[in-house]
C-alpha cells in the first residue's frame, strides 16, 4: 500500500508563472474546429449512449430519449414515455433471426424501466410500478441477461421478465456495478463493495451475495472495470482502491489528499475556494493499463501496472471535474462543472526530478482575462520515476457541466446542463469527407 | 383611311447569317449588340425621330360604336407620349388584328359558339412616325357586345425597332401574363354575367309562362295574343339555353389553363404585396375558378333581383359600353396594371443595356454552385425571364411555320401547352377532326389576306423587317406538319405574299411561327415554365418544354458553354440603335444615393449586380439597399483603419459582433459591412441588426453579423458575460471605444478591397468594385472546392496528404494563411450548399479557428 501524500511540505518551488493552464487561442493540437449544437432537451442532459457508428441517443431530467444522427446532428426519433427524469440508460445489443440487434434499456424516477427500439422508437417493453428507481443498470452478454441496481439488485432476460433479485438492502442502494469473470458482479453501495453470484441452473438464474468489501472509509463514487484481472472503486475521500476481480483482494491502495498548501508562505495567492478542497472522485475511466481519475478539480492518472502515480494536476479546471475519457493515443479530456472540456496529452518531463518542472501547478486562468486567477503554489514534486506531467492542448467552450462521450472520427459529443448538447468535429476531416461527398455527387449526377 | 401596318415577320435569327464575329477578344457569350459607326458618329444623338420621348405601352380597344380608340397609356404622363398621335397609332395597331373569330353563330351550329381565340402577337412598324411597336391582340367577352367579343390589344411602343425585335420573346411572355390575368378576369366576370342573365331570362320565362296561362284561359288556344306570347316564350326560351350553353362553355374552360395563371400569379407576385395575392388568391387560387364562380353566384342569387326582360336584347349604338375595368374583375384589372407597369419599367431603356442585363442573368443562372455565395438570389424574381433567356441561347431553333394556326399536333398541345379552346367547342367544331378545322382557318386566311394585300398598296410606308423567305418556312413548315398535312396544302402561298407570320420559339428549340393572320384556336406559344408535372407528361411528344441545361451538365469545371445568338444582329439592315434616352446629361445627373426611378435603367448596365429586379419590392434585399451599403462602407473604410481586419473576419465566416450603446450607430455600422457577409441569404438572415438580448451559442451557428445592444442594465452584464464567453468564436467591433478585437490579419486581398486611401467617391462605384473583387474571390474558392487532385486521397489512409496538397495549392494561388481561410470557409459554404441543394435545411455546423485576437484601436 502507498500512501501519497500531495502537498506542500516544502515551500520550494516559488511560484511560477506558467501559461501551462492558460492555454490561449492558439491550439494547434487541438483539431476540434467545428461544431454543431443540437437543441432538442428541455431540461439537463445527463446521458450519453452510443448506438451504432451513426447514431447515438441522449436523455436526461426531462424524461426525453432523443437518437441523434452524429454526422448531420439530425434528431432521428424522440423517445417519450417517461414521465420523470432518467436516472440510467443503457444499450442493449443481442441477436435475434441472425441479426444482431441494439435496443435502448432506460430506467427512470417514475419507477419504470423500458427497452425502446431505435429503429422505429417503439417502446417494445415497459415495466412500471418497481418498488424503488433503478439507478444503474448492467448488460451481461454472455447471459444474455441485464441487471438493474436500486436498493436491490433485479436480474431480468431478454424479455423483460424478472428472473431472480436480491432482498432489499439499505436505503444507499446500488448506485454501480461491475462485471467481474465467472459471473460475479460487484456492486458498489454507499461505503461498501458487495460481491454477488449469478447461479446458473438450468434456465433458472438465482443471484446471491457472496462478500461484503469495506475497505473504503466513505461512500463510493465510482467503481470501473479496468482489465479481465483488476477493477478499481474510488470513494468521496479519495481512496482509490484496486481490486483483484478473481478473489477481491485489493491491489492498491491510494489515498489522495489535495492538501492545502499551509506552509508555503505563499497563501497570499490562495483563493477561498481551496481551503475546502475536494477531493472525492467523481469519475474514473481507464483503457485497461492507466486510470485516469477526477478528483475535485484535479486530474490524477495512475499507472496499474506499474502500482505507481504517472501524473497528476491538482487544479486543471476551474471547478470540479465530473467526467473522464482516456483515449488511445495518451490524451485524455475532462469535463468539468465550468462547462468547459479540456485536453491533456501526457508528456514526458525534459527532467522528470527537476522542480521547476512544477510549473504545472502554477497561474492558470480561463481563457476570458477576467476570470483569472491565481493558482496553487507549486508543490514538491515526489521523487517518481517515470512522472510525466500532463500538458493542457486545447480546451472546448461551449456550455456548462459537461458529460461527453466519444465517437471514432465522427466526432465528440458533449450533453450539459445547459439543456444543449454539441457535436464537436474536426473540421480538416470534416472538410475533406464533404469534398469527397461533392465528388460523388459530381459523380452520381454525371457532372464530372 | 385605315392605313394597314407595317406588320412585321420577326425570324429566326439565323436567317440573318452567321456572319457576326467580334474582332475583339470578347467572347461571343458577352456580346452586346454593337453601335453602328458608320451610321452615325454620335451615339448619343438621337437617330429616331420619334415623336415621343421613351417607350410606352398603349391599351386600345377596337370600339364597335367609335372604332379604334386609345385607352391607357403606361407611364400614364401625357409627357411620354408627346405629340405622338395616339388615335392614329391605336388605328393602326388595331387593325392588324386579323383574327377572325367565330363567335355567332358558326356554319353547323345553331347557337353562339364561344371561340376561346389565341392572342396574336405581331411587331408592326411605322416608318413616318418614327414608331415600332410590339401588338398583342385580346379579346375580351361582353354579353352585350357583338358578337359577345370586344377585341383589345395591348402594345409596347418604342422608338427602337431593333429592340421590339430582339425582345419580342420577352416581350411576348411578359405580355401573355398581362393578358391572361385580363383573360381570367374576364371569364370571371362574363361568368357572372351569364348568370345575372339566365336569372332574367328564367323570370321572364316564368312571367310569359303564366301569361300565356292565363291567356289560353281566357281566349282559347289559337288566339293571335296566345301565339305571340307562346312564340316570346319559345324565344326565351331558346335564348335560355342559349346562354346556358354560353355558362356552359365559360365554365369549363380547361382547369389546366387556370393553374399556369395561378402560377405565374405565384411567380411575379412580391411577398410585399401579399394583400394584393391574398385577393387574387381568394377568388382565383381555388385550383376551379369555375367553384369559385359557382359559389360566388350562389350567393349571388339570393341577392339578385330578376328582372323582366326581352327575350331580344337591342343592339343599339347609344348604349354605354363596359370599361375594361367592367369587363374584368377589379383585382384582375389592377393585376394586369401591374403587370404591364412591370413590363414598362424592365424593359426601359437601351437595347443594349436590357442585351446585358440578360446576359448578366443567362450567366448568373448558370453559376447557381457559387452565386449564393455574393450575389442576390433571384430565381424567384426573374422567374420565367432569365429561363427563358438562356433557352432561347441554348437550343438553336427550327422554324416551323404554322399556316393553320392550328397546333402542330393537338395531342402534344394539349397535354404539354396550353391550349386555349374550349374541349365542347373544339370538339363540335372539329365534327370531322381536321377537314373542317382547314376549312376555316382557310377562310379566314383568306379573308385576312385581301385585307392585307388591301392595305400593302395603300400605305407608302410599308417596310417588312427581315423577309421570311417563303421556301425556306415551307420546307421546315411541311417537316413540322406531316401529320397535318391536310390543313396545310393551301396556305404557304398566301402567306407568302401576306408575310405577316411572327415566328415563336418553343421551348424545345422548335421555331413555330404563328400567322397573325389567321391564329384561331392557338395557344401554343406559351414561354413560362410548365408545371414540373406537365413537363415530365410531354417528354415523349413533339414538343417538348425542357429546362435550361444547368451548366452542370455541360462541364462542372468551368463554366463555358454559353452560347448567344446574337448573329441577327450583324445581319439587320438597321444598325443604328436609338439611345432615345441614354445621352450624357442623364448620366452626369446620376447621384449616389438615389439610383432610383429616373435612373434605374441605368443600373442594369452599371452595375454587375443583375439586382436591378423590377419584380421585387420590399422584403428582399435590393441593389438599392446594397448601394447604400456601398456608401457606408466606403465611410467605414476611411474611418476605421482597423476596416480590413473587420471584414477579413466576415470574409472568413467569423461573427463580427458589433457591440454599441447607440442603435442607430450600430445599425449604421451592420449597414456598411453587411455586403461582406457570404451568403448573405435573400433576406439577409445570417445578420441581426439589432440584438438586445444575451446571444447563444446557436445564434453563432445563424449569424454572421450581429449588432448588439451594450446596456448597464442586468442584461447587459449578461450579454457581455455571453460575449467574454465566446470570444473564442467572434470578434467584437465596439463602436463606442473604437476599438476591434479579432486575429490579425495579412496579406492585399482585403486591402485591395478595402483601401482607406481608395478613389472611389461614390458608394455605387465601390459596391460594384467590391463586387468585383468578390466575385474574383468566388472564382478562386470555385477552383479549389472543384480540383479534383487536391480534394481526393490517394489511398484510404492519406489524410496528411490531402491536407498539405490543399494548403499548397491555395500557397499557389498566392495566398497567404489567412486569406487561405477565407478561400476554405466560402469553399465549405459551396460544398455545403452543392451536397445540400439551396434548402437550408438542417442543422448547419459552425466551423473555427483556434487564433489569437487582438485589441486594434483607432
Amino acid at each position: 500500500m502507498l500512501r501519497w501524500i500531495l502537498g506542500g511540505r516544502e515551500a520550494q518551488g516559488t511560484v511560477e508563472k506558467s501559461a501551462a493552464l492558460f492555454i490561449g487561442e492558439e491550439q494547434p493540437k487541438n483539431c476540434f474546429t467545428e461544431m454543431q449544437v443540437l437543441k432538442g432537451h428541455f431540461d439537463i442532459v445527463r446521458f450519453l449512449v452510443q448506438i451504432d457508428d451513426l447514431r447515438f441517443a441522449s436523455a436526461g431530467d426531462d424524461g426525453l430519449v432523443l437518437i441523434w444522427n452524429v454526422e448531420t446532428g439530425d434528431c432521428l426519433i424522440e423517445l417519450r414515455g417517461h414521465t420523470q427524469q432518467i436516472t440510467a440508460m443503457i444499450s442493449y445489443t443481442f441477436i435475434r433471426g441472425g441479426n444482431a440487434h441494439t435496443a435502448l434499456i432506460t430506467a427512470s424516477s417514475d419507477r419504470t424501466l423500458s427497452l425502446w427500439d431505435p429503429d422505429s422508437g417503439n417502446r417494445v417493453q415497459n415495466i412500471s410500478d418497481l418498488q424503488s428507481p433503478v439507478k444503474c443498470l448492467l448488460v451481461l452478454v454472455c447471459l444474455d441477461v441485464w441487471l438493474s441496481g436500486g436498493n436491490e439488485l433485479c436480474v431480468w432476460n431478454r424479455d423483460f421478465e424478472l428472473q431472480c433479485k436480491t432482498v432489499h438492502h439499505s436505503d444507499a442502494g446500488i448506485s454501480a456495478m461491475v462485471e467481474l469473470p465467472k459471473n460475479f458482479i460487484a456492486a458498489a453501495m454507499d461505503k461498501e463493495i458487495v460481491i454477488f453470484k449469478l447461479n446458473l441452473s438450468g434456465s433458472d438464474i438465482a443471484v446471491m451475495a457472496m462478500r461484503h468489501l469495506a475497505d473504503h472509509q466513505d461512500t463510493i463514487h465510482s467503481l470501473i472495470h479496468i482489465n479481465d484481472g483488476l477493477f478499481a472503486s474510488g470513494s468521496h475521500i479519495g481512496e482509490l482502491i484496486i481490486w483483484d476481480s478473481v478473489d477481491w483482494t485489493i491491489q492498491a491502495y491510494e489515498h489522495i489528499l489535495w492538501e492545502e498548501p499551509a506552509r508555503d508562505g505563499q497563501s497570499e495567492f490562495k483563493l477561498n475556494h481551496q481551503k475546502q478542497i475536494e477531493r472525492s472522485i467523481q469519475h474514473m475511466s481507464s483503457d485497461g493499463e492507466y486510470i485516469v481519475a477526477a478528483i475535485g478539480s484535479g486530474l490524477y492518472v495512475y499507472n496499474v501496472l506499474m502500482k505507481s502515480v504517472v501524473a497528476y494536476r491538482r487544479i486543471a479546471h476551474d471547478s470540479n471535474v465530473l467526467h473522464t475519457v482516456l483515449q488511445q493515443d495518451g490524451r485524455l479530456m475532462s469535463c468539468s462543472e465550468d462547462g468547459s472540456v479540456r485536453m491533456w496529452e501526457l508528456q514526458d518531463l525534459p527532467l522528470p526530478a527537476e522542480p521547476a518542472s512544477s510549473g504545472f501547478f502554477g497561474m492558470f486562468g480561463t481563457f476570458g482575462r477576467s476570470s483569472k486567477q491565481t493558482g496553487p503554489p507549486a508543490k514538491k514534486i515526489p521523487e517518481v520515476p517515470g512522472l510525466r506531467s500532463l500538458e493542457l492542448i486545447g480546451d472546448l467552450i461551449g456550455h456548462s457541466g459537461a458529460v461527453q462521450v466519444r465517437f471514432k472520427e465522427k466526432g465528440l459529443v458533449t450533453c450539459s446542463t445547459d439543456h444543449l448538447l454539441i457535436i464537436w468535429k474536426d473540421g480538416e476531416f470534416q472538410s475533406q469527407l464533404r469534398s469527397l461527398a461533392v465528388f460523388q455527387k459530381l459523380e452520381e449526377n454525371q457532372e464530372l | 383611311m385605315i392605313g394597314s401596318p407595317d406588320v412585321v415577320a420577326l425570324t429566326k435569327e439565323d436567317d440573318f447569317g452567321d456572319s457576326f464575329t467580334d474582332p475583339c477578344s470578347l467572347p461571343e457569350e458577352f456580346s452586346v449588340p454593337l453601335f453602328a459607326h458608320a451610321a452615325n458618329a454620335n451615339p448619343w444623338t438621337k437617330t429616331s425621330y420619334a415623336k415621343f420621348s421613351k417607350d410606352f405601352i398603349l391599351v386600345s380597344e377596337f370600339s364597335e360604336q367609335v372604332g379604334p380608340q386609345p385607352l391607357i397609356t403606361i407611364p400614364n404622363d401625357p409627357k411620354v407620349c408627346g405629340t405622338f398621335d395616339l388615335n392614329y397609332f391605336s388605328l393602326r395597331i388595331m387593325s392588324v388584328d386579323y383574327q377572325a373569330s367565330f363567335v355567332g353563330h358558326p356554319p353547323g351550329s345553331n347557337y353562339p359558339k364561344l371561340n376561346f381565340v389565341e392572342d396574336s402577337k405581331v411587331v408592326l412598324g411605322d416608318s413616318k412616325e418614327g414608331a415600332f411597336a410590339y401588338v398583342h391582340h385580346l379579346t375580351l367577352y361582353d354579353l352585350e357586345a357583338r358578337g359577345f367579343v370586344r377585341p383589345f390589344c395591348l402594345a409596347y411602343i418604342s422608338a427602337d425597332e431593333r429592340k421590339i425585335m430582339h425582345q419580342f420573346q420577352e416581350l411576348s411572355s411578359e405580355f401573355s401574363k398581362a393578358s391572361e390575368f385580363l383573360k381570367s378576369g374576364n371569364r370571371k366576370a362574363f361568368a357572372n354575367e351569364l348568370e345575372k342573365k339566365l336569372k332574367d331570362l328564367e323570370y321572364t320565362r316564368l312571367v310569359l309562362h303564366k301569361e300565356t296561362e292565363l291567356q289560353k284561359m281566357n281566349n282559347g288556344c289559337y288566339s293571335t295574343q296566345a301565339i305571340e306570347k307562346a312564340n316570346e316564350l319559345a324565344n326565351v326560351e331558346k335564348s335560355i339555353y342559349e346562354h346556358k350553353d354560353l355558362l356552359r362553355q365559360i365554365t369549363s374552360y380547361p382547369s389546366r389553363k387556370k393553374k399556369d395563371v395561378d402560377f405565374i400569379q405565384q411567380e411575379t407576385e412580391k411577398p410585399a404585396d401579399m394583400s394584393v395575392i391574398d385577393d387574387t388568391l381568394n377568388s382565383h387560387h381555388s385550383d376551379i375558378a369555375d367553384k369559385t364562380v359557382e359559389t360566388e353566384s350562389k350567393s349571388r342569387k339570393s341577392s339578385y333581383t330578376p328582372q323582366l326582360i326581352k327575350a331580344k336584347s337591342a343592339k343599339c349604338f347609344d348604349k354605354r359600353l363596359k370599361t375594361m375595368e367592367e369587363l374584368c374583375d377589379a383585382s384582375f384589372f389592377h393585376q394586369t396594371l401591374e403587370q404591364l407597369n412591370i413590363i414598362e419599367k424592365s424593359f426601359r431603356g437601351d437595347l443594349c443595356l436590357i442585351y446585358t442585363s440578360q446576359i448578366d442573368r443567362a450567366l448568373l443562372s448558370k453559376q447557381s454552385v457559387t452565386s449564393f455565395l455574393f450575389e442576390a438570389e433571384r430565381d424567384w424574381e426573374y422567374g420565367g425571364t432569365s429561363k427563358n433567356f438562356s433557352i432561347s441561347s441554348n437550343n438553336p431553333t427550327v422554324p416551323i411555320l404554322n399556316l393553320s394556326g392550328e397546333p402542330l399536333s393537338l395531342d402534344s398541345y394539349t397535354t404539354c401547352i396550353d391550349v386555349d379552346h374550349i374541349k365542347p367547342g373544339v370538339e363540335s367544331m372539329e365534327g370531322p377532326p381536321e377537314s373542317s378545322t382547314s376549312d376555316i382557318t382557310q377562310e379566314t386566311s383568306e379573308a385576312a389576306d385581301t385585307e392585307t394585300k388591301g392595305s400593302f398598296s395603300s400605305d407608302k410606308s410599308i417596310e417588312a423587317f427581315g423577309g421570311v423567305s417563303p421556301s425556306s418556312l415551307q420546307a421546315n413548315y411541311f417537316d413540322g406538319l406531316e401529320r397535318k398535312s391536310k390543313v396545310s396544302i393551301a396556305s404557304p402561298s398566301e402567306n407568302a405574299s401576306s408575310s405577316v407570320a411572327v415566328p415563336q420559339r418553343t421551348s424545345d428549340g422548335n421555331l413555330v411561327p404563328m400567322d397573325a393572320a389567321c391564329c384561331i384556336g392557338q395557344d401554343g406559344f406559351i414561354f413560362e415554365e410548365p408545371l414540373p408535372e406537365l413537363a415530365q407528361e410531354c417528354c415523349g411528344d413533339t414538343v417538348v418544354n425542357q429546362e435550361p441545361l444547368s451548366f452542370l451538365q455541360g462541364d462542372p469545371a468551368l463554366q463555358v458553354d454559353y452560347t448567344f445568338e446574337e448573329s441577327a444582329l450583324a445581319e439587320s439592315p438597321n444598325m443604328g440603335l436609338t439611345f432615345s434616352e441614354l445621352n450624357t446629361e442623364e448620366v452626369a445627373k446620376i447621384n449616389i444615393e438615389d439610383v432610383s426611378d429616373s435612373t434605374s435603367f441605368m443600373s442594369a448596365s452599371t452595375s454587375s449586380d443583375r439586382a436591378v429586379s423590377l419584380f421585387t419590392y420590399g422584403s428582399a434585399l435590393t441593389l438599392k439597399q446594397k448601394k447604400k451599403a456601398g456608401h457606408s462602407a466606403l465611410r467605414f473604410i476611411r474611418q476605421y483603419p482597423f476596416a480590413q481586419q473587420a471584414i477579413f473576419c466576415l470574409l472568413s465566416g467569423r461573427t463580427l459582433v458589433i457591440l454599441g450603446v447607440d442603435e442607430g450607430t450600430v445599425r449604421k455600422l451592420v449597414n456598411a459591412l453587411f455586403i461582406f457577409v457570404p451568403n448573405l441569404g435573400k433576406y439577409g438572415e445570417t445578420v441581426q441588426p439589432w440584438l438586445s438580448s444575451p446571444f447563444q451559442l446557436t445564434d453563432l451557428q445563424r449569424w454572421k453579423l450581429i449588432g448588439l445592444q451594450r446596456a448597464a442594465s442586468p442584461a447587459g452584464s449578461s450579454i457581455l458575460h455571453s460575449l467574454n464567453r465566446y470570444s473564442r468564436y467572434i470578434s467584437i467591433l465596439d463602436c463606442d471605444n473604437k476599438t476591434l478585437r479579432c486575429p490579425p490579419y495579412k496579406g492585399t486581398l482585403v486591402s485591395h478591397l478595402a483601401d482607406h486611401r481608395t478613389q472611389i467617391k461614390r458608394g455605387s462605384t465601390y459596391f460594384l468594385h467590391v463586387q468585383g473583387m468578390l466575385t474574383q474571390l468566388t472564382a478562386k474558392a470555385f477552383l479549389y472546392t472543384f480540383c479534383h487532385h487536391i480534394h481526393l486521397p490517394m489511398d484510404i489512409n492519406d489524410q496528411g496528404s490531402v491536407t498539405s496538397r490543399r494548403t499548397n495549392f491555395l500557397l499557389q494561388l498566392s495566398y497567404t494563411v489567412e486569406e487561405s481561410k477565407i478561400v476554405h470557409y466560402l469553399s465549405e459554404l459551396i460544398k455545403q450548399h452543392y451536397i445540400q441543394g439551396s434548402s437550408k435545411g438542417g442543422n448547419q455546423s459552425f466551423c473555427f479557428n483556434y487564433t489569437t485576437s487582438y485589441l486594434y484601436k483607432i
